[in-house]
């Protein structure tokens, strides 16, 4: 594909993913962070961002699975997983983390049951974006373009 | 006994900074944030490594620490370091993600040397370590 087309899908997919605050500048921040010293940074950190939010997301379906729910224990993992999407700049996810623990504080547990299928659809939704992101990225550098720099 | 910091090789000085998380991605950001401004980076994810790593290693300048972590908090681990007389020199920073008054009083009033909000920037970063160098 020729790389103008590439880069017009870059910039159109980068716009929405921030329109829609999929990602924030927390994001963006990193991204200024990667050079030529460091240039795989964003896929190190986004790669031990899956990592570290699926195993959280694991963990937390194992703990709300139980008979007798342990709020203090799914709220850790909710105040690690907040941190970490915080820490990427993946918005939706902190945010719906904020509410996940209004619940474990209340010690609902149907209500952490729904934060968790919607904290889930939040975690899938940035991670395919990220995905298509970065993939694009790595199409336009393979076929000798640059990557657009967004304001 | 004081470590002293190595002459960078732009004339500025590079410091030997101990980053501690429990989050792998967290680390991956302070860690590059303090590489890009070119200082020596030694990673570890508890404070029961970070003593570890001290006993062996006291050559380091500065430790930059999250509060909240399992088993140890970066509040117990700033106090270890400050009872101890081989490591009580060494500036302690703490990070957190939660703006807690008390917490940040706490921390500062057993000797940390600053508190960082997260997401931390580069700027917080330069504060920090322009002040120990």
């Amino acid at each position: 594909m020729e790389v103008a087309c590439l880069q017009r899908r870059f910039i159109d997919l980068t716009a929405t993913i921030f329109q829609q605050e999929i990602l924030d500048s927390q994001f963006t921040q990193l991204q200024q962070l990667q050079d030529e010293s460091s240039p795989n940074f964003i896929h190190e950190v986004v790669s031990l961002f899956f990592q570290e939010a699926e195993k959280l997301l694991n963990e937390l379906s194992k703990a709300l699975d139980q008979q007798i729910v342990d709020f203090k224990k799914v709220d850790a993992h909710v105040h690690r997983l907040k941190g970490s999407s915080a820490s990427i700049g993946a918005r939706r996810v902190k945010d719906v983390c904020i509410a996940f623990r209004s619940c474990c504080e209340e010690n609902n547990k149907d209500g952490c049951i729904q934060h968790l299928q919607q904290v889930n659809q939040e975690y899938y939704l940035v991670k395919s974006n990220l995905e298509d992101l970065l993939k694009l990225e790595k199409q336009i550098l393979a076929s000798g373009g640059s990557i657009p720099t967004m304001k | 006994m004081m470590s002293l910091a190595r002459e960078g090789s732009q004339g500025g000085r590079e410091l030997h900074v101990l980053a501690v998380d429990d989050s792998s991605v967290d680390l991956a950001v302070i860690a590059r944030l303090l590489r890009s401004s070119k200082h020596r980076v030694t990673t570890v994810d508890s404070g029961k490594r970070a003593l570890e790593l001290l006993d062996l290693e006291p050559n380091v300048n500065m430790i930059i620490t999250d509060y909240w972590m399992p088993e140890m908090t970066g509040y117990d681990l700033l106090k270890k370091i400050k009872e101890s007389s081989t490591l009580k020199e060494i500036p302690v920073v703490i990070m957190s993600s939660e703006n807690v008054p008390n917490r940040i009083s706490r921390c500062l009033e057993e000797g940390a040397e600053d508190f960082l909000l997260k997401p931390v920037r580069p700027s917080d970063v330069s504060r920090v370590c322009s002040r120990v160098m």
